[in-house]
């Protein structure tokens, strides 16, 4: 169960807007790089963000660039799991490769800024705890899941060698 | 029920029928990472265990601070070149030009199945081989296992019919296209350019199209490799590499949307997202000032790109208060244009000629703006920041848009210099 606060973003929030080019001469220190995560979009996010808090923004959520740094500097800012109406590709793949959660939710427009959220990804239920609603999602796919749950795919290649649950 | 060229690629590569929706293990035939990448593949494959690169073509390319404008980005290039000397990884160092520009010059064949941690690897397809981009660490694991999971797309067949008029090119198609399904209006899809404008249409200008397929969200965008595509790979000494990919006629597409190539007028994509598409006529209205035009990357940097550039600057020249960037998209093509002089002539003109590389467009140096300033760039995309400065605009469109605005110091329509 993934508990937290919300931080609202727009639409089509890039990864250029997540980590930003001219800080590329960081990409080889994260946790320095994480230090200006977003903050074209919202100033000061890094520094106000709590650890467990939950963004929740509208539609292509990362879109642009393949650049793995956006979602492994959003999780280092401490940021639990990102819902959106929908996700850029690239985004949404690295995000689960780095273990970073993501729901793709229809209703984030009755989401607001500051709502406290419970999130069950096995079930696929978003509870808003501020406003008592439940919304439910169609929760990760399996293969997916399971790359979750070893926090990544280094781990997951590290214990299984290989994709054993899909046929070469 | 016939294929997709997608599921015709991943079925060969297989050896079973695979359809759309489908999660499979393929083997790749190319990976590639670049220099704002590619220090991290090294560090998850090393992190996962792996030793030595088992996909055939493994290759680096430092492109995108090309060379490096500042210590700790030397200091991980440095990582790439060891990592190609402790592996059987090749490496193409700063000069040689931008991966997907040497991709499809020396590497890419029809038929290949390409990952790069670029989220332009999908310009290969153009050559009518599967080529998608990924994050580092999935292509890590191409490196590592030769093979990485896909899900198979659904194709979006695009028809481009008629010839385009004087003035209007390539870039303003894809341009169109953007207008019409928006940024996510292909998310997770392929989509195939077909029609008798793409069948005739050069190679160099097919790449310009499937470049800018990840702006809709597309997985790839892909063109059947057919006696256009033999000419262009005979042209690098590598007739050998070309068979003939193309989707069955009864292949399924998920949508298929057709455009009148001799209705386009030229296009510009406005701050700060590349569907924010307006027509030349409705800008050269607004009287748009630009302090920069930039002419290059993997989208228009080739030489063809050049030549038109050269054409409506050389007869008007340029606005002594525009700052002109030219960028060749690699060594073969900057080779190419110094030879049939017009590198000559774009620095008589004024501009800055640099070197083959991803120049400006990814925000880190050669040309990066002022506070408030506004740059047209011949480049894939124009999200806030994405040249280095949140404050600044940029604004999209073709190499002869580019040219025209660099004559008059704002954005202005190219068929008035025909």
């Amino acid at each position: 169960m993934i508990k937290g606060r919300v931080w609202k973003f727009g639409d089509d929030i890039s990864t250029d807007l997540i980590a930003p080019g001219r800080y590329f001469h960081l990409r080889n220190d994260l946790v320095k790089l994480a230090e200006h995560v977003l903050e074209d979009a919202m100033e000061d996010f890094a520094k106000k963000v709590q650890k467990g808090d939950i963004i929740v923004a509208g539609k292509n959520f990362g879109l642009g660039s393949s650049r793995e740094h956006a979602p492994r500097i959003i999780k280092l800012a401490g940021v639990s799991c990102v819902i959106a109406r929908s996700f850029a590709r690239i985004f949404y793949r690295n995000a689960i490769n780095i273990g970073l959660p993501l729901v793709v939710l229809e209703e984030v427009n009755e989401i607001e800024q500051g709502d406290e959220l419970s999130i069950d990804l096995e079930n696929g239920t978003v509870e808003n705890i501020t406003r008592g609603r439940i919304y439910k999602f169609e929760p990760i796919p399996d293969f997916m899941m399971k790359i979750l749950r070893e926090d990544g795919i280094t781990n997951y290649i590290k214990k299984y060698g290989d994709f054993p649950e899909v046929a070469d | 029920m016939g294929k997709t060229m997608t599921e015709k690629i991943f079925s060969e590569h297989i050896g079973k029928d695979v359809k759309a929706g489908e999660i499979i293990v393929s083997r790749v035939d190319v990976a590639m990472v670049q220099d704002g990448t590619g220090p991290l593949t090294i560090k998850e494959f090393y992190n996962m265990g792996f030793k030595d690169v088992k996909v055939e073509k493994a290759l680096l390319f430092i492109d995108h601070a090309s060379p490096s404008p500042r210590k700790e980005l030397s200091n991980s290039q440095n990582l790439m070149r060891e990592f190609s000397k402790n592996t059987s990884a090749y490496l193409h160092d700063v000069g040689e030009g931008i991966c997907h520009q040497i991709l499809v010059e020396k590497y890419v064949k029809p038929g290949d199945v390409v990952v790069g941690a670029d989220s332009h690897t999908c310009t290969s397809g153009a050559l009518g081989a599967f080529a998608t981009g990924m994050g580092s660490t999935d292509v890590a694991i191409a490196f590592g296992l030769g093979k990485i999971w896909f899900r198979v797309p659904e194709t979006i067949k695009i028809i481009v019919n008629g010839q385009l008029n004087d003035g209007v090119y390539p870039k303003d198609i894809i341009l169109e296209i953007m207008r019409i399904i928006k940024s996510d209006g292909a998310t997770y899809k392929a989509l195939e350019f077909a029609g008798d404008c793409i069948e005739k249409m050069s190679q160099d200008d097919r790449f310009t199209l499937c470049n800018m397929a990840v702006e809709a969200g597309a997985k790839t965008g892909m063109i059947p490799a057919d006696e256009i595509t033999k000419e262009f790979l005979e042209s690098n000494n590598r007739g050998k590499d070309f068979r003939k990919i193309y989707s069955d006629p009864d292949a399924s597409y998920e949508t298929v949307l057709e455009i009148d190539a001799s209705k386009l007028e030229p296009l510009v994509s406005m701050p700060h997202q590349v569907d924010n598409v307006k027509t030349i006529s409705e800008l050269e209205k607004e009287n748009i000032k630009i302090n920069q035009v930039f002419i290059g990357t993997c989208t228009n940097g080739r030489f063809n790109d050049l030549e038109v550039a050269l054409r409506i600057l050389e007869k008007n020249g340029k606005n002594p208060d525009v700052r002109l960037i030219i960028s060749p998209a690699s060594k073969d093509v900057f080779q190419k244009a110094l030879k049939e002089g017009i590198i000559e002539k774009f620095v008589e003109l004024g501009a800055v000629v640099i070197p083959p590389g991803c120049g400006p467009c990814v925000g880190i140096h050669q040309g990066v703006l002022g506070d408030g300033e506004r740059v047209l760039s011949t480049q894939n995309r124009n999200f806030k920041g994405r040249m280095g400065n949140p404050e600044a605009e940029i604004f999209l469109a073709s190499p002869a848009t580019a040219a025209a605005t660099a004559v008059t110091g704002k954005i202005t329509d190219p068929r008035r210099f025909l």
